[in-house]
């Protein structure tokens, strides 16, 4: 029997705010890191309301709440914060460092690549990294090629780290819950252009399981696959393919590690067609792989080649009419799935 | 320095073990019983033994690939470092680090690192767990002087000190970053300069006086424990190994090796205590006598050890969920 939760409208950046808000104080080893996420160090001016909250102001208010012992902003140093994160988690914290753009993870790869997903596994099993790092993902913003890459196949490779990606407001206060209770490094990848999309929002606790997919259209023609912004476009070329008689089936991923094969083989094994639509590059992408997992999962399923729907193997690129042509898109979902279907 | 009996013996009994660790890791290594590569900590022992005869339970430390000594220093227990070292199932990570990754969070050692300034970033983030958890522990940073040369040094230098974390940065300079001469790939002479540069204290040492390094790593451990912030220590050392078993050091020169070897700190400590009246040869010869017993049985562990079952290839990977 579901249970019926009170719910309210919120943003995505405020479904966001609420989970840290509910989880530091339910837990008072979590912490927050990150460049101006509680903003104005040592301002005097700026300690009350005017603290800025991060740059696109998601972690507003927490430093009112919690102090900045537990909101922290730090100097632009993500090796040493991002690895200092890694250190506290090793040592009983949960700690949230937030990585501004995930095109940044150049400057501190080392902590994630080398650190905190290999310690647990390098120590016998002996230490745990109970650490999320927020991250911005995505294109729109017309941010240009180092400010607006998708790069959660680059996390998602490396095994000891979990990926998360959620589309809508309920599912980022509930995924980042769980991910702060997962005990595991968790990358929680949050799409820029959602952060004023509105949805409702489970009030009080509220915990989606890390490594579900939702379905979250049902459908026995074609299964549209997508994640985070993609997850949403999927939706929407659904409601444009019914009108042409195709019924389509959405999965949005809401994980991308580990990824949850069987809702996706089980959804083709019933609509034996697939389009996969994903923001990141092509090569060796997210897209690919499930292409890749269902041609050698459920291949007998499939009475049509997989439609990828993917940007192409370039940087993000600046000007408007570029970077439209370069992102998905529901129209380009529809057109994969008409061309899947036959139709 | 005021120094005791007791304080003189057990930095002999800390220094030996790591000698005698390294030299018996050194033989079966060349012998192939030891997989992969090993880093051989022997000439710097001063350093660990020096700075960690200060910490207490609780406190933790990072360290680097050449990390034996330092496990020894802070308690590791060294059969299962030997069986580590060896890839059986009863090492310390259970076979799956090896001797770049060896570690035991229980004792504090929060891992060697095969990512040369890998520590750094790790040693703040220890201490500002020890300071949000109000621990009044201490975390120790060693590093190379190659790692002196890496971005997160730096950062991390800054880090610790706007937010004046209880961590000690000590940087063993023993000469060299593999085959480079830090004459080369250092601007300046002393790696302690560099506190400046950050606004804490810096200090050089002779390495390889265990009593110097004893000393100053007290005062920047006290310093840091009081709450008044991180401290960067420089111990001048020196490895009388390559930089990997299997390097044929080149770069070094006969008269380097001979003089370095000259200025030992095992024989140095036990010369001076014996003429200082602090403890006699036989109180030394009897240390000797355990310690090599204590290695025979490390490697006689390590031996007769099973090697990890095939089914533990991914496990460990992840921790279940916690809440």
């Amino acid at each position: 029997m579901a249970v019926q939760m009170k719910t309210k409208t919120v943003t995505f950046a405020e479904a966001i705010n609420e989970a840290i808000r509910l989880e530091m104080r339910r837990n008072p080893r979590v912490i927050l890191m990150g460049e101006d996420v509680a903003g104005g160090a040592t301002l005097e001016h700026l300690e009350d309301d005017e603290a800025w909250g991060g740059v696109f102001g998601v972690t507003k208010g927490l430093v009112q709440e919690f102090g900045r012992e537990r909101i922290r902003d730090t100097p632009i140093s993500e090796s040493a914060y991002i690895g200092a994160a890694v250190g506290a988690a090793a040592t009983g914290m949960v700690p949230i460092a937030e990585l501004m753009f995930c095109s940044f993870i150049g400057s501190c790869m080392d902590s994630l690549l080398n650190q905190s997903s290999k310690i647990r596994y390098m120590f016998g099993g002996k230490a745990s990294i109970p650490m999320v790092v927020r991250t911005i993902i995505g294109g729109g913003f017309r941010a240009a090629a180092q400010h607006a890459q998708t790069l959660y196949p680059i996390f998602a490779h490396i095994p000891g780290l979990k990926v998360v990606a959620a589309s809508n407001p309920a599912d980022a206060k509930g995924l980042l819950t769980a991910a702060l209770r997962d005990g595991n490094p968790v990358i929680f990848c949050e799409h820029i252009a959602l952060y004023q999309v509105k949805g409702e929002m489970p009030e009080g606790e509220y915990v989606v399981p890390i490594g579900k997919a939702a379905i979250t259209r049902e459908g026995k023609d074609i299964t549209l696959v997508g994640v985070s912004m993609t997850a949403r476009h999927a939706l929407a070329a659904a409601e444009e393919l019914a009108k042409d008689g195709i019924d389509a089936e959405v999965v949005d991923l809401r994980t991308v590690s580990p990824l949850d094969e069987t809702t996706i083989l089980n959804s083709v094994a019933k609509t034996g067609r697939l389009v996969v639509a994903d923001e990141s590059n092509p090569m060796c992408g997210l897209a690919t792989y499930i292409a890749g997992i269902v041609a050698s999962k459920g291949f007998s399923s499939l009475h049509a080649p997989v439609g990828l729907v993917t940007p192409p193997h370039s940087p993000v690129p600046f000007s408007p009419v570029l970077e439209d042509a370069y992102l998905p898109s529901p129209e380009k979902i529809v057109a994969a799935a008409r061309a899947v279907s036959g139709k | 320095m005021n120094i005791d009996r007791e304080t003189v013996l057990k930095l002999y009994e800390t220094m030996v073990t790591i000698r005698d660790f390294e030299t018996r890791v050194k033989e079966e290594f060349a012998r192939g019983r030891i997989p992969g590569f090993v880093h051989l900590y022997a000439g710097e022992e001063a350093v660990a033994t020096g700075v960690c005869a200060s910490l207490r339970e609780g406190d933790t430390i990072t360290s680097t690939h050449r990390g034996h000594g330092h496990c020894i220093a802070k308690g590791c227990d060294v059969n299962g470092m030997m069986a580590e070292i060896f890839g059986k199932a009863t090492g310390l990570c259970k076979g799956k680090g090896g001797s770049m990754h060896i570690a035991d969070v229980s004792k504090g050692m929060l891992g060697a690192n095969g990512i040369v300034g890998g520590g750094p970033p790790l040693a703040c983030g220890a201490a500002l767990s020890a300071r949000l958890q109000g621990t009044n522990t201490v975390c120790v940073c060693f590093f190379g002087d190659g790692a002196a040369e890496q971005g997160t040094f730096h950062e991390s230098l800054n880090l610790a000190a706007i937010w004046k974390l209880p961590v000690v940065f000590v940087a063993e300079n023993n000469g060299f970053a593999e085959s480079t001469p830090v004459s080369y790939h250092c601007a300046i002479e002393n790696i302690a300069d560099r506190a400046a540069g950050y606004g804490i204290p810096g200090a050089s040492v002779d390495g390889m006086d265990v009593l110097a390094v004893y000393e100053a790593a007290q005062e920047a451990i006290n310093r840091a424990r009081k709450g008044l912030g991180p401290s960067l220590l420089e111990c001048k050392t020196y490895r009388y190994n390559g930089h990997f078993e299997g390097d044929q050091q080149l770069y070094k020169t006969d008269e380097l090796q001979q003089r370095m070897i000259e200025h030992d700190a095992i024989k140095n400590l036990r010369e001076t205590a014996i003429q200082q009246g602090l403890a006699t040869a036989q109180d030394f010869d009897a240390i000797d006598a355990r310690v090599q017993q204590k290695i025979e049985d490390a490697v006689a562990f390590a031996d007769r050890s099973p090697y990890p079952e095939l089914s533990e290839v991914d496990t460990d990977v992840y921790a279940v969920a916690v809440s």
